[in-house]
């Protein structure tokens, strides 16, 4: 029955991602998709996850995705609830955060990420948010977990902007695939694809000259189980990123 | 002491055009009713810091208050874009805005270092990215081991307003639920307002509450409602659904300013605002 599941790209991405997530790993959450896969990994195989997110709430555990990395059901249900300097300095800088969920608007080749600018700075074509908690998680954590939707647009030859540093890029899952940095260069390769992509499309999807590893792992299948508590979280607030 | 005044004086009497003000409250127990009350006025040019400028400042900049922003994350969080404040910054509408942008971490020190009365917090941050050359961050090296960290400059504010659940009648607050950097920006402030959902006899004290007492607080108005489309733990939730309305009010400059003319310029207080979006089906 599970061979038969139909699902999306988005939702094949978000069940890859939270497939990454080990039980017991303290994840600091960003918002949006990256939020939806560590709720998802929680809710799975990963109940013992720790989830934080920067409005100062420790162990979420939220029943409904929430839409803001501060809506109530995130303090009501959470270990303990702290300010947000102490978030950032005792927490996160303390180095006590195993992996970092990030989102961006473009990534480069290195994993560096921008979510802050398309075009110049001083006159943009488009404001983005900035950089909220993204340059220090990404330097604090041990490992940085990256989503976002791959496209000529977001994975970019060049970063309109260098939000965020990408050394501790450990792996991007993505729409079509997934990539990880190469042992001697750091730089991302494909090495893994969802069931039904085919190489050229990731290619083409790809703004720099795309390496792949000489042998790509297909992503298994999203099963009942996955989609049943992905789409469980989705209904309310879900499904926008 | 603080004195328990209407939302109206307490900004009439307190803010001045040209002041740097910090609305706080992150995600939670946002000032929106103080923010209204400063678009009421017609404030002025305004240096408006907060580390999310959500829908406030998205309200406040579309109005015109604003000259300058203090911030490390500007959008509406899990639906988009702040389309005011991007056209402000994309196009000049109404005024050009100039930015001034951080990481969180370099802002949460930035706060507590203003609350510390210091000259500059200090983080291990804005390694290897370009926002140190849009900012100001410099490089200081610990006398003690070497390393070289970064230096943001302590905020410091001429206005700070909060948004608590509750003051008893001496003018002394609680809130509690996340609370973010407001008791930062109340002690960086050299003019507090607080905005509460009710006066209360006696503080019970909360699990995780912040008490500020009185005597760190100019003015308390009393403004139930006074977070929406934020929320008060304890006394209503967040309004999700506006946050995602604003997107379609937000993206177009007359339906903007029809909304604004409606909801705030033409109610007098945070009461006639509920009243009003209750009229047009949008309630709490």
């Amino acid at each position: 029955m599970s061979a038969t599941a139909t699902y999306t790209s988005d939702e094949i991405m978000a069940v890859e991602a939270a497939r990454r997530l080990r039980n017991g790993d303290v994840c600091f959450v960003g918002i949006g998709l990256p939020s939806l896969a560590a709720n998802l990994a929680r809710a799975t195989h990963a109940p013992g996850c720790v989830l934080v997110y920067e409005s100062g709430t420790i162990g979420a555990k939220p029943i409904h995705l929430p839409l803001s990395i501060g809506d109530g059901e995130l303090a009501e249900t959470a270990d303990a609830v702290v300010s947000v300097p102490e978030m950032f300095a005792y927490w996160l800088q303390g180095g006590l955060i195993d992996v970092g969920f990030l989102g961006a608007a473009q990534i480069d080749r290195h994993g560096n990420l921008n979510s802050t600018v398309i075009g110049d700075y001083d006159e943009p074509k488009v404001r983005l948010p900035g950089a909220g908690g993204a340059p220090e998680i990404a330097s604090s954590v041990r490992k940085v977990f990256v989503m976002l939707r791959q496209t000529p647009r977001s994975f970019v030859q060049r970063l309109d902007f260098r939000t965020t540093d990408g050394e501790r890029v450990a792996v991007v899952v993505t729409d079509l695939g997934v990539l990880e940095p190469e042992c001697d260069t750091g730089e991302l390769a494909l090495t893994g694809i969802h069931p039904g992509v085919d190489v050229d499309q990731v290619r083409d999807s790809t703004g720099w000259p795309l390496k792949v590893a000489p042998e790509l792992r297909v992503t298994p299948a999203p099963t009942q189980a996955e989609l049943a508590a992905l789409r469980a979280l989705s209904p309310r607030n879900g499904g926008e990123s | 002491m603080a004195e328990i005044v209407t939302l109206s004086d307490a900004i009439g009497e307190l803010v001045n055009d040209g002041d740097v003000v910090a609305l706080e409250g992150f995600t939670h127990l946002i000032p929106h009713a103080a923010g209204h009350e400063l678009i009421r006025r017609g404030a002025r040019d305004l240096t408006l810091v907060r580390m999310t400028p959500d829908i406030v400042y998205d309200q406040l900049i579309g109005a015109g208050c604003a000259r300058k922003l203090i911030f490390s994350w500007a959008g509406n969080p899990g639906v988009g874009s702040l389309h005011r404040l991007r056209d402000a910054v994309e196009h000049g509408w109404p005024a050009p805005l100039e930015l001034e942008e951080h990481s969180h971490a370099g802002m949460a020190a930035a706060y507590a270092a203003g609350a510390a009365h210091l000259p500059f917090g200090v983080l291990r941050g804005y390694g290897r990215n370009e926002l140190a050359s849009h900012t100001t961050v410099r490089t200081i090296v610990c006398p003690f081991t070497g390393e070289e960290l970064a230096a943001v400059p302590a905020h410091h504010f001429d206005v700070g307003i909060v948004h608590a659940q509750q003051a008893d009648r001496a003018g002394n607050v609680q809130l509690w639920g996340i609370t973010g950097v407001q008791k930062e920006t109340v002690l960086a402030s050299d003019r507090t307002i607080v905005t509460v959902e009710e006066v209360v006899d006696e503080l019970e004290h909360r699990p995780g509450g912040i008490v500020l007492p009185s005597w760190v607080i100019d003015a308390v108005s009393v403004a139930p409602g006074g977070a929406h489309p934020s929320y008060a733990h304890g006394y209503y939730d967040r309004d999700n659904h506006f946050y995602r309305r604003w997107d379609e009010i937000s993206r177009d400059r007359d339906v903007f300013n029809t909304w604004l003319d409606r909801h705030v310029l033409a109610t007098k207080d945070v009461a006639e605002y509920h009243r009003s979006l209750s009229a047009c089906g949008v309630a709490v």
